[in-house]
């Protein structure tokens, strides 16, 4: 009898809570779980009159057709080689950054500092567009320094070498405040006992710095770069969208996988190819997140994501 | 900490000159926004005005109707987007949280396996926009947002700290599970409940992703897809009539100016009220990276 009712109330709980979890539950489906059957379409050559459920099975041919042309490689190389360096760089300069934040004395300074660095991150990705215009345009500030310094004919918005590094550069400027921070807490969570015992020993700053603290900021670091590396086949679609204000002299270093994507689906109409694309995409993210996420757990328990 | 430090001289310099780059592109945008249109043409832009001039808000606000639309447009967005993702991921989260709810792992598998794999750009566009009929309303502007995986896993983060002596007892005292949720939880997770607020709600306001593909209706038109139509046509703001406010009539259309002036209508109001609650997002931040 007892039981009985323990098992009633057991059944409550679940049925309610289940209840609870339901709006997400449906949410998910609809607009995550419902597209993911979709993936058929890239095997499909689809056309308006058909549909997309009666349109002709094509096999791999979009995917053959994709991997044929030269855009493959480009923007394949564009999605990983602008992660990388994103990764290697941004992490290391948003940890140098952290450590020079533990550094400083004043806390006015400190949040003064902290404040303006998030700054950045608050601006959309087209805002940021037009800041970049308003500088490197060419009526802006830092173009007609550099016309006065005689290079008279330089025009950014048509200079392909000099892409990956402004995008590497914007892409810090605006991440770094936020990255940082999380490196910041890294930080004052180790315990100052090392470092009192590190002062009673006669350490140096420095000796600290890298006896201490760089090395009890490491999990932290892998764990940070291999959620990074898990996501190293997507791309911030606002950077590469809108930044280089669609300049197609500029497309070589600037298309990505996701803006290409957009771009077949929105500008060429082409659906089958497009969601070729997409379908390499998340598959070979998928297998890079399965990988990191393995990395991870090897790590640190706790920060695995599943 | 020891008293040896590093050279302050050297962190101040290298700290000054990095928040120099955060505030000069704001600045020089906002200085754009002020000059003289003629005078910019002639000498190209500069970091403070040469010549101080307000035409640029004069004709971007003379006939104000599409921005005081998509402004509407924004501001319903983020605030219902924000009100409603907030409850959905509340409640999610409320019963992720339960490490005594039965089905709690393959919940939590999923929610998060839909971080780790999706179906892509084309099937989610075609299912919105033909078989849910999505594409022009307000609500594709809100809907794909609602519940944001991340989102989750932080309020979850939240939720769990909020001791389980207190569900239990509520429990013995025959509360339902709703009731304990209303009421003991949510103002308990106020703080977490705070911050991921603050995230949602700059995700709607500054989202142009959901109306570069499924708006193309002008009075559905919000703030940072109108930005980004004028990147290339200024026109698009005069669309109804290509006139100049009195008194402008005999001057250049200011366009390089006005398009400035409306970047920082559209990123005032974030801008304003961000700084102020910076300690919240820093706090989301760490409760989700660092634990301990």
């Amino acid at each position: 009898m007892i039981n009985k009712i323990l098992g009633s109330r057991e059944n409550k709980k679940t049925i309610q809570l289940s209840i609870l979890a339901l709006p997400a539950i449906l949410v998910f489906f609809v607009f995550s779980y419902i597209p993911m059957t979709g993936i058929f379409i890239a095997f499909k050559d689809i056309n308006y009159v058909d549909g997309i459920f009666h349109s002709p099975w094509i096999g791999f041919d979009n995917f053959k057709f994709f991997f044929t042309s030269n855009d493959a490689w480009l923007v394949v190389r564009n999605t990983l080689g602008y992660n990388i360096v994103f990764i290697v760089v941004g992490t290391a300069l948003a940890v140098l950054f952290a450590i020079l934040l533990n550094e400083v004395i004043s806390t006015r300074f400190l949040k003064v500092y902290q404040t303006i660095f998030f700054f950045p991150y608050f601006f959309s990705w087209i805002i940021v567009a037009y800041m970049a215009y308003s500088l490197i345009g060419p009526l802006g500030a830092i173009s007609s320094l550099i016309n006065k310094m005689g290079f008279t004919s330089f025009d950014f918005y048509t200079t392909t070498w000099i892409w990956p590094i402004l995008l590497t550069l914007i892409h810090i400027w605006k991440g770094i405040g936020y990255v940082s921070i999380i490196f910041y807490a890294g930080i004052m969570g180790i315990s100052q006992e090392y470092f009192e015992a590190a002062a009673i020993d006669g350490a140096t700053k420095l000796q600290m710095i890298r006896k201490i603290t760089i090395p009890l900021l490491i999990p932290l670091i892998t764990i940070m770069t291999l959620l990074s590396i898990g996501k190293i086949f997507y791309s911030d679609f606002g950077l590469f969208f809108f930044v280089p204000r669609e300049m197609g002299q500029l497309f070589p270093v600037t298309q990505v996988i996701d803006t290409y994507v957009y771009r077949m689906l929105k500008v060429s109409g082409d659906l089958g190819m497009s969601s070729a694309v997409g379908l390499f995409q998340s598959t070979l993210g998928f297998i890079v997140v399965l990988l990191s996420n393995y990395a991870v757990r090897k790590v640190n328990e706790e920060n695995k994501l599943f | 900490m020891s008293k040896k430090t590093l050279p302050q001289m050297i962190i101040h310099f290298v700290f000054i000159l990095f928040s120099l780059a955060c505030i000069i592109p704001l600045v020089s945008i906002i200085s754009i926004s002020l000059s003289n249109e003629t005078d910019i043409i002639k000498n190209g832009y500069s970091l403070f005005p040469r010549v101080f001039d307000i035409n640029a808000y004069a004709y971007v606000l003379y006939e104000p109707i599409q921005i005081i639309n998509a402004f509407k447009v924004s501001i319903i967005v983020s605030i219902l987007g924000t009100f409603i993702s907030l409850i959905v991921m509340a409640c999610i989260a409320y019963t992720l949280s339960r490490h005594d709810y039965r089905f709690k792992n393959p919940l939590s598998f999923y929610v998060f396996f839909t971080m780790m794999f999706n179906g892509g750009l084309v099937p989610t566009y075609i299912l919105l926009s033909n078989y849910l009929h999505l594409k022009n309303t307000i609500w594709v502007l809100i809907l794909p947002y609602v519940a944001v995986p991340w989102f989750i896993l932080l309020l979850r983060t939240f939720m769990q700290k909020i001791p389980y002596d207190i569900i239990e007892s509520c429990m013995m005292d025959g509360a339902s599970e709703f009731r304990i949720f209303f009421q003991i939880i949510l103002p308990l997770a106020k703080p977490g409940l705070a911050t991921v607020a603050l995230f949602t709600i700059l995700q709607y306001w500054n989202d142009w992703f959901l109306s570069l593909l499924y708006i193309e209706k002008e009075s559905l038109v919000p703030l940072q897809y109108m930005l980004y139509r004028m990147m290339s046509n200024i026109a698009f703001l005069t669309s109804s009539s290509n006139q100049l406010p009195p008194g402008l009539n005999n001057a250049v259309i200011p366009s390089e100016s006005a398009r400035m002036a409306m970047a920082i209508l559209a990123a005032g109001p974030m801008l304003a009220v961000f700084p102020f609650f910076q300690q919240y997002f820093v706090r989301g931040l760490t409760v989700g990276a660092v634990k301990g």
